[in-house]
């Protein structure tokens, strides 16, 4: 009980956030109207993403600091978590565009995917792509790990300029670019209702915890196949 | 130690003067991928296409440049490197070598570039500047990659597989840069915040190397 309590605190949230989410009253502002109501899904994606990326890169540095193989297993885990993450952000994504962005029908994809933070998306999860690549390249398991750690490191830190920085440089339909008078969306108190901040906020935690529930799954079930090599019980 | 970084920058250019076939042979291939180029546009791009064009070739130039910086060397080579030199002093060797070649390289590029594909810009030293600061840029990333690369026992593909997502923020950042040689009046400062940032990402990516690098040495 003691250890799975964020399970149930996860699953309690996910169902709060579902039922509140659909049911409770929003703003409705031109052109999003109820859509807004896909925040608490598309929004907390990418929350979840970038965590449990973060989670990963943290794994990394571990794993460099002692060479125990554990801590690859984690990090590879929390990264492919976190492009899974990415991936249902971008079909969330998708079903808001199709009813905000595009305004003409038979407009083309391609004006709309130009976005600064779409890209930032694509980046990401092409670094981990990238990733996951480079480990099936190497047959010995201890060049792999300390060799993918260091490109996991060096790959997280590059991707901070590329999904928080330059968005906020270049026009975007996103909020938080410049030339929009609104700030940090996520964070800041006067850009997003109060209502539905109460329900965003679990709903990211939510989410997150959902994800961190996910990888330790499969890290349980690594572990307990690759037993063998790494001397634990 | 600034010393032994030095020695080893002489050493791999005197091994660059002594083998020159590697180097005539990117060169080489910098020339005849502009010429194809050339060939395949029925006239001279508008400054827009020019710029894109440019940056795509100025990426692959310096995948071609940097690759062979780790691959060539062999395994007894590097152990020997290993007795002499610490990972830090080695990578900085290396960092400072293809940042001059891939500086070279950029402006035989960008002179091949004048000559077949007409001169849009309009400011010919800023731009200058710019091709100067992302040919570093450009060169820094790929030869952590190459450095990478290098371990997995593969080719030029992984390079490319790996570096790719890796330089777009910064491809981007320069291709929009690249924009104030053509013309492009910018907000009172953000020219500067562009190339400030270019150059940080560049400081970046050298503490980088040197915190990253000691791991990827020793086998």
């Amino acid at each position: 009980m003691n250890k799975s309590w964020w399970k149930i605190l996860s699953f309690l949230l996910l169902v709060y956030t579902i039922v509140a989410g659909f049911l409770w009253e929003v703003p409705r502002l031109d052109i999003l109207n109820e859509t807004i109501r896909n925040l608490y899904f598309h929004v907390c994606m990418w929350f979840g993403m970038m965590i449990l990326y973060g989670i990963s890169f943290a794994y990394s540095i571990r794993y460099l600091r002692g060479f125990n193989y554990k801590y690859d297993i984690y990090a590879t885990h929390f990264a492919s978590l976190g492009s899974l993450f990415g991936v249902l952000g971008y079909i969330t994504g998708a079903i808001w565009v199709s009813v905000t962005w595009v305004t003409q029908s038979g407009q083309s994809l391609g004006t709309v995917l130009k976005e600064p933070k779409l890209i930032g998306a694509a980046i990401a999860l092409l670094i981990y792509g990238a990733y996951f690549v480079l480990r099936g390249s190497f047959t010995d398991m201890d060049k792999k790990a300390r060799v993918s750690a260091v490109y996991n490191i060096f790959a997280f830190v590059m991707l901070f300029p590329s999904i928080w920085i330059i968005p906020r440089l270049v026009g975007s339909l996103h909020p938080g670019s410049p030339g929009s008078d609104s700030g940090n969306p996520a964070l800041d108190q006067n850009d997003l209702d109060a209502g539905m901040r109460m329900v965003f906020y679990p709903a990211v935690i939510g989410w997150t915890l959902l994800g961190i529930w996910l990888a330790t799954l499969r890290i349980r079930l690594q572990l307990i196949r690759d037993k063998s090599i790494t001397h634990e019980a | 130690m600034f010393q032994r970084v030095l020695t080893l920058l002489k050493k791999d250019l005197l091994l660059e003067l002594r083998q020159q076939h590697t180097f005539y042979g990117v060169l080489l291939y910098v020339a005849s991928t502009i010429f194809v180029l050339y060939l395949s546009l029925p006239d001279a791009p508008e400054s827009q296409v020019w710029n894109s064009l440019f940056w795509v070739i100025q990426l692959f130039v310096c995948v071609n440049t940097v690759a062979k910086s780790f691959l060539a060397e062999s395994r007894g080579r590097m152990l020997y490197f290993y007795s002499i030199a610490s990972p830090v002093e080695f990578i900085l060797g290396k960092l400072l070598f293809n940042v001059l070649l891939m500086m070279l390289m950029s402006l035989v590029g960008l002179a091949l570039f004048f000559f077949f594909l007409d001169n849009p810009v309009t400011d010919a030293f800023r731009f200058m500047g710019i091709v100067l600061l992302g040919g570093t840029g450009l060169s820094l990333v790929f030869t952590l990659m190459s450095a990478i690369a290098a371990k997995a026992q593969q080719n030029a593909a992984l390079i490319a597989i790996l570096g790719f997502p890796v330089i777009l923020p910064q491809l981007l950042l320069l291709m929009r840069l690249s924009r104030a040689a053509f013309g492009e009046i910018f907000r009172e400062g953000a020219l500067w915040q562009l190339a400030g940032l270019t150059a940080g990402l560049d400081i970046l990516v050298v503490v980088m190397a040197i915190i990253l690098f000691p791991y990827l040495w020793k086998d």
